[in-house]
């Protein structure tokens, strides 16, 4: 039985990767030419994903080093997501698939290198990739991600292709701990093991991040949480990495099975748990946590961020296609415009957000009983009342609502959500704090069961969440989630998602929810 | 004298790019479904590095072998796992008939629970 709460959900925009909507909050922190340079990548800037596609051309198979977590079989672990496979391209068939990709997709402004192995361990094949695509399509930005072994012999290489962006995988940054997640290197013609393998890799790490920072080229650490191997250690890195001059640090979560054939899958290594890496990814992002929204894609993704149209683009089709110089051009004019398009409707969303920020989301009540609108909190109050008014109104704890969106907006059917962003709203605003996969417990396959197993399911991805915001829901979960002590809430359909959160924290604020600590609401969830 | 390689290499490329003879040939299924060697072409790197380039990087222990059939990197020397564990994972690497769909989802539901498999 459907409740009717809403309206259905339409379809918006094009985004079907899951909205969000304060890429201003998000960005915050960083200096201005550098949001300037990220505004425009998926990857990057949260709100840009919505907006911008990007692709990963499968050039660099090769790999020279062995992390614990990969059996190679697959492709590259520290970008993508394990246990995936993609086919090998030539740099010729890597440009042409992303020419013919650009010009069927105006929204394309990013090429990625990211494997299946490590690109600097094919550096060939990578740069001549480069070098051809700046020629026929200059528009689109480059950039690599490598696990950073070779990176000081090619950073002077990496400037002279104008790549803007590199991401290099560091794990550790002490190397009793780097032994215990990669056994060897490939290094200077011979194999080396241990403590020593790592202590170079570590190395060559440190000395990379320096000299692309020293060049002006913008990096990205990610680092693999490995429970009990650099969960405690991970601080200490992104304290390290962000003093050198990393823009961003990203924590993505170990995903290990004995499928995988990895070490750590055989020994029985886990993942961190929704809760862990949360905890992890707070201590090392701080307010910078523009990754939230990172899918962890394959090495051959295509598409927005979130869905993957690589299979529309088969080998045959392309190789079957007259790419010339005409075809290059008006493809090239498509999406120019398409880029002024976006421009505009990022501005108007920027608007409407403002406007819903002060009107609709209302305002904080004061004990005092004078409405805050909630924009202006921080401004003092200027004709001093009532002592009792004098301590600040009582800020209302944090709390972790999940939204069932697309495009940004709260448009999804609980039923239908195969991604809830998970937001933390307080009297700062609402930040987005990461996303949660229903598909990661239900692969809608026999193994999954009946529907009231996929429901609890759910309900578990949800754990720590107070809310949860959908265009519409049925009946039974409806029941099930408040029995969880999880609130569903249909009132805010087709808003924007960060808006609407906000506008039901006010509501609880208003309703005497909030006065618990958030520490204890977490810390029971 | 030449190495070879044999049919537990999972196709991961990295020798191909370190052989100072291009000596080595990628697999193009159905007729070379693995990585091969030109015997011809090889000379276990004699000349050029103390130590032959594709056996000091191919992460698969047995996958190269010399011309008695011994494993340059015999089983339990790059990984640490032993024998039984590494055989345990070929037989599901020839189980798996589709490895990508597979693999990703039971792999990632069981991380995300946080289970221990
Ligand atoms: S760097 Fe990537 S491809 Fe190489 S071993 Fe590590 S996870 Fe695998
Ligand atoms: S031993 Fe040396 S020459 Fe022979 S295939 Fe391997 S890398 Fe090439
Ligand atoms: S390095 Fe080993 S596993 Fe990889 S392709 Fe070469 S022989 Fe096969």
């Amino acid at each position: 039985m459907e409740l009717p709460v809403t309206a259905p959900p339409t379809p918006t925009g094009g985004c079907s990767a899951q909205g969000c909507g304060s890429s201003e909050r998000q960005q915050a922190g960083l200096p201005d030419d550098i949001r300037r340079r990220v505004q425009d990548h998926p990857c990057y800037s949260e709100e840009a994903h919505h907006h911008f596609a990007r692709m990963h051309a499968a050039v660099a198979p090769a790999c020279n080093i062995q992390c614990h977590y990969c059996n190679r079989k697959y492709d590259c672990a520290n970008e993508s997501r394990p246990g995936v496979v993609s086919e090998v391209l030539t740099p010729e068939q890597a440009v042409r698939k992303t020419l013919v990709v650009a010009a069927a997709i105006p929204q394309m402004s990013v090429l990625g290198i990211a494997g299946p192995g490590d690109p600097l361990a094919n550096p060939e094949r990578v740069f001549a990739t480069f070098r051809d695509l700046a020629a026929k399509a200059p528009d689109i930005k480059l950039c690599v991600s490598t696990n950073g072994l070779a990176l000081p012999e090619h950073v002077d290489e990496l400037a002279r292709h104008n790549i803007e962006h590199v991401t290099i995988t560091i794990n550790c940054v002490d190397p009793d701990i780097g032994a215990q997640i990669y056994p060897w290197i490939f290094w200077q013609h011979r194999r080396v093991f241990g403590r020593e393998a790592a202590a170079i890799l570590i190395e060559q790490q440190q000395k990379g991040l320096e000299m692309l920072v020293a060049r002006g080229i913008l990096v990205k650490v990610n680092s693999v949480l490995i429970p009990g191997v650099n969960d405690r250690h991970l601080r200490d890195v992104s304290r390290i990495v962000k003093a050198k001059g990393a823009f961003l640090h990203n924590v993505m979560p170990l995903i290990s099975a004995p499928e995988h054939g990895t070490f750590y899958g055989l020994s029985g290594q886990r993942g961190p748990t929704p809760a862990e890496l949360q905890a992890v990814q707070d201590d090392c992002e701080g307010n910078m946590n523009m990754m939230r929204h990172c899918r962890q894609c394959r090495a051959d993704a295509v598409g927005l961020l979130g869905e993957d149209r690589g299979a529309e683009f088969t080998r045959e089709k392309i190789d079957a296609m007259l790419i010339d110089e005409e075809f290059t051009r008006a493809a090239l004019a498509r999406r120019v415009e398409m880029r002024q398009r976006i421009d505009a409707e990022r501005q108007a969303r920027a608007q409407e957000r403002s406007a819903q920020a002060t009107g609709k989301a209302g305002g904080i009540v004061s004990p005092c009983g004078t409405a805050t609108p909630a924009s202006s909190q921080h401004v003092i109050t200027l004709h001093r009342p009532a002592r009792s008014c004098v301590v600040a109104p009582p800020p209302g704890r944090p709390v972790r609502m999940a939204v069932a969106a697309k495009g940004g907006r709260v448009a999804v059917h609980f039923g239908h959500a195969r991604e809830f962003l998970v937001y933390e709203a307080s009297a700062d605003g609402a930040r987005l704090i990461g996303h949660r996969q229903t598909d990661l417990y239900c692969s809608g396959d026999d193994s999954c069961g009946d529907a009231a197993s996929v429901l609890s399911r759910t309900i578990a991805a949800l754990a720590g969440c107070e809310v949860v915001l959908c265009a519409k829901i049925g009946f039974e979960p409806w029941s099930k989630l408040e029995a969880a002590g999880i609130t569903p809430n249909g009132e805010h359909a087709l808003e924007d998602a960060a808006a609407a959160v906000m506008a039901v924290w006010h509501e609880m604020l208003a309703a005497g929810r909030l006065a618990a600590s958030a520490d204890d609401t977490r810390r029971s969830a | 004298m030449a190495l070879a390689i044999v049919d537990s290499c999972v196709n991961c490329w990295a020798c191909l790019p370190v052989c100072p003879n291009q000596a080595i040939q990628a697999a193009a299924p159905p007729d070379l479904p693995h990585f091969s060697i030109d015997a011809m072409a090889c000379s276990e790197c004699l000349g050029d590095y103390a130590r032959p380039q594709c056996a000091e990087i191919c992460p698969v222990e047995g996958a190269i072998v010399d011309e008695l059939g011994d494993a340059l990197n015999p089983p339990g020397s790059l990984l640490g796992l032993s024998p039984a564990q590494w055989q345990d994972v070929q037989q599901r690497c020839v189980q798996q008939g589709n490895p990508q769909q597979d693999t990703t989802q039971r792999a990632n539901t069981s991380a995300a629970r946080g289970e221990t498999p």
